[in-house]
């Protein structure tokens, strides 16, 4: 018997060969859980991600959505691509909010296996960079859901410096995608990024405008390619 | 000395309460100082011997919901527990406030009692032994029948607290009852200051005299409570578990009384040293309680298969329906239900169904209760607490675990609770006879009994 992970219920292990001969991992959360998680597939987005089937043709651009064909169009450079695990949907969106609000850390245990796994099909040669918290907010939350995330298969670089802000979970739309131009980001003294591909790693990807800024201020300073890998889109 | 006016309003938040400096709504500077004048003591939230944990607040010590990570506070790896995460997040690093300073008396309320019912015999010695209870501090349980009426028996009980100083809580599992049990109260003690907790209210009256409860809100106090009331301590999912056990242990005051309550407790529960118990055999309308009949259906399931009721349940709900009676009907899951619902509108019957994942459920229940449907297909979760007038109640599957003893007298409770439609009918559909329903059947004839010879 093990404790799901998400509903803290007791589950029993699906039966199979590779669990017989131990090969296989379990999975740390039960099958209801599990089955509530959707793994982003189908026609999505070059740029990042987002699935584009179902989406009203109005959000669609050719093989982008509207909200990156304008991030382009609008002349915001500098950020190659998105990966993503799965769908932001109301079950994840409540885990991370546990994960992340609540401070239930070991939650990322679970999604570090499954980054690691993206981070080697599409970044392999990148530097996995975590998003930085402001001193404040880190003091506030004990940990950086973004580092706990690259746990047990990456250091990370530790180039970025963030000066305080609003969180952004408490900004609407409008207001985020408005403060591209105010990047809380800076890069630390004495990093050096010129001519290296970087991957941002982070919890969710809404706007994008998070990781614009920080892939700005990296390929202002020199950086070839700048990605993110984040859990949920 | 007297305390300044912001250390009394931070006294009155702290008065029996464990709290994260998170949850105290206070300057951190304020605390500090509080502390370091000796006011208010700050302790430990997670508790270590050896290599392993528990968790000071509710008591956890279940290994898969312990985590730990590296804590950018202190600058170690810190412990934390998953159990109670949702009251805010206890680490090794983050300590919990208490008052130390002078304590926070309760004023003495004389006459505090409003209501002015009339109360059964049964209730009447149940209701001494309450008002007993309070003054000798002792371990109460009342064993009261499924509609004998237990919150009235509480009353005299709750009186002679008020009127000694005393500060009662009253725990429940369940967030509906502490909503249903507020009104009721505070219109019998309109004097005495009163708080509802369940998860999203707000604390409108800190260091209240009488604080209802939901299990999760009664962890965050501390030897608060002389007198502590903890309503159906068998109800699922907190059966009176390890965790409510100790968060009753932690709210109580070191001598105080303890009142459980009732209609089907465990074995282990009646096994309890120093238990001291009452019972009330029969309903407060004096009939008794309607006894189970038992009907083999066949294999049902099969026959729900093919989108089809078994024959006899069909007869009986149709029989009800042309006598425009309200119908519950019982089954074991939620995929029976959707299954039961298909079948029953394949034959163009009108009814409605909730379980507990249901977010309309509330809606459902109320239409049920005004009789705009006169069929009601549930899971367990209208086993307890609710009254429907003149309902009939039937059990599809009766034979299936979930239907425990508790839960099949706690079902058959729901027939015959109003004093102008006191009896009806309670059948069980089954696939073979269980212990429990055979259980259950002797439960509810016992109790017949002794309430005929009372």
């Amino acid at each position: 018997m093990n404790r799901c992970l998400a509903c803290h219920q007791m589950y029993f292990d699906q039966p199979g060969w590779l669990r017989i001969f131990m090969l296989g991992k379990s999975s740390n959360i039960c099958q209801m859980c599990e089955s509530k998680l959707i793994s982003i597939s189908g026609k999505r987005c070059v740029t990042c991600s987002r699935s584009l089937d179902g989406l009203r043709s109005y959000y669609v651009k050719g093989e982008q959505c509207l909200d990156c064909w304008r991030w382009e169009q609008s002349g915001v450079r500098g950020f190659e691509k998105n990966v993503s695990i799965y769908e932001y949907n109301s079950f994840l969106k409540e885990w991370l909010s546990t994960y992340k609000f609540r401070g239930d850390a070991i939650v990322a245990t679970f999604f570090a296996e499954k980054l690691e796994m993206l981070y080697h099909t599409h970044f392999s040669g990148y530097v996995p960079v975590a998003l930085p918290l402001s001193s404040k907010r880190l003091q506030a939350r004990g940990f950086n859901q973004s580092k706990l995330l690259m746990q047990n298969w990456a250091e990370g670089a530790d180039i970025l410096h963030r000066r305080e802000g609003e969180k952004q979970s408490k900004k609407n739309r409008k207001q985020r995608v408005s403060q591209i131009t105010h990047s809380p980001f800076s890069l630390k003294v004495g990093a050096t990024v010129r001519n290296q591909n970087f991957v941002l790693i982070d919890d969710i990807y809404t706007t994008g405008t998070t990781v614009r800024q920080a892939a700005s201020i990296l390929t202002r300073n020199g950086a070839r390619n700048v990605s993110s890998l984040t859990v949920a889109r | 000395m007297k305390l300044s006016p912001q250390l009394k309003s931070l006294s009155l938040v702290l008065a029996g309460k464990r709290l994260l400096l998170s949850e105290i709504p206070y300057q951190t500077t304020l605390i500090q100082e509080a502390v370091q004048k000796g006011y208010v003591q700050q302790m430990s939230g997670l508790q270590t011997s050896g290599s392993r944990y528990s968790c000071v607040r509710c008591g956890n010590k279940d290994k898969s919901l312990l985590g730990s990570h590296h804590c950018a506070r202190c600058q170690t790896i810190c412990h934390y527990c998953r159990h109670c995460l949702m009251l805010g997040k206890i680490s090794s690093c983050q300590p919990l406030h208490v008052w130390a300073g002078p304590p926070i008396p309760q004023p003495i309320i004389k006459n505090s009692l409003r209501w002015k019912g009339e109360l059964s015999l049964g209730q009447k010695v149940a209701s001494e032994a309450v008002v007993e209870a309070v003054e000798q501090k002792s371990f109460l349980l009342v064993w009261a029948v499924c509609g004998a009426g237990k919150t009235e028996v509480l009353f005299h009980g709750l009186e002679r607290a008020f009127a000694t100083g005393k500060r009662a809580l009253l725990a429940t599992p369940r967030t509906d009852v502490v909503k249903e049990l507020y009104p009721r109260l505070q219109a019998s003690f309109p004097d005495i200051s009163m708080t509802a907790l369940y998860g999203g209210s707000k604390d409108r009256h800190a260091n209240a005299q009488l604080v209802l409860a939901t299990t999760h809100q009664t962890m965050r106090f501390y030897k608060a409570f002389d007198v502590v009331i903890v309503d159906e301590v068998d109800a699922f999912p907190f059966s009176y578990d390890k965790s409510l056990q100790y968060a009753v242990e932690q709210a109580k005051k070191p001598t105080s009384s303890t009142i459980l309550l009732s209609a089907t407790p465990s074995s282990t529960l009646l096994k309890t040293s120093h238990l001291q118990v009452v019972k009330i055999p029969k309903r407060y309308h004096g009939f008794p309680l309607p006894v189970p009949c038992f009907k083999w259906v066949g294999n049902w399931q099969k026959r729900l298969k093919k989108n089809k009721l078994p024959s006899v349940v069909l007869d009986w709900i149709q029989t009800y329906e042309a006598k425009k009676k309200p119908l519950l009907l019982f089954v074991p899951s939620v995929s029976i239900l959707t299954q039961v619902s298909e079948a029953l509108q394949n034959q163009s019957i009108k009814h409605a169904s909730v379980h507990a994942a249901d977010p309309k459920r509330h809606e459902a229940v109320q239409a049920f209760r005004n009789r705009h449907v006169s069929i009601m297909v549930t899971t367990t979760i209208l086993e307890r607490g609710v009254t429907f007038a003149d309902v009939q109640v039937a059990v599809l599957g009766a034979e299936n675990d979930v239907f425990t003893e508790a839960a099949l007298v706690q079902i058959a409770g729901r027939v015959g609770r109003k004093k102008e439609t006191p009896t009806g009918e309670v059948i069980f559909f089954h696939y073979g006879v269980t212990k429990a329903m055979k259980a259950a059947r002797r439960h509810i004839e016992q109790m017949n009994e002794e309430g005929g010879r009372a």
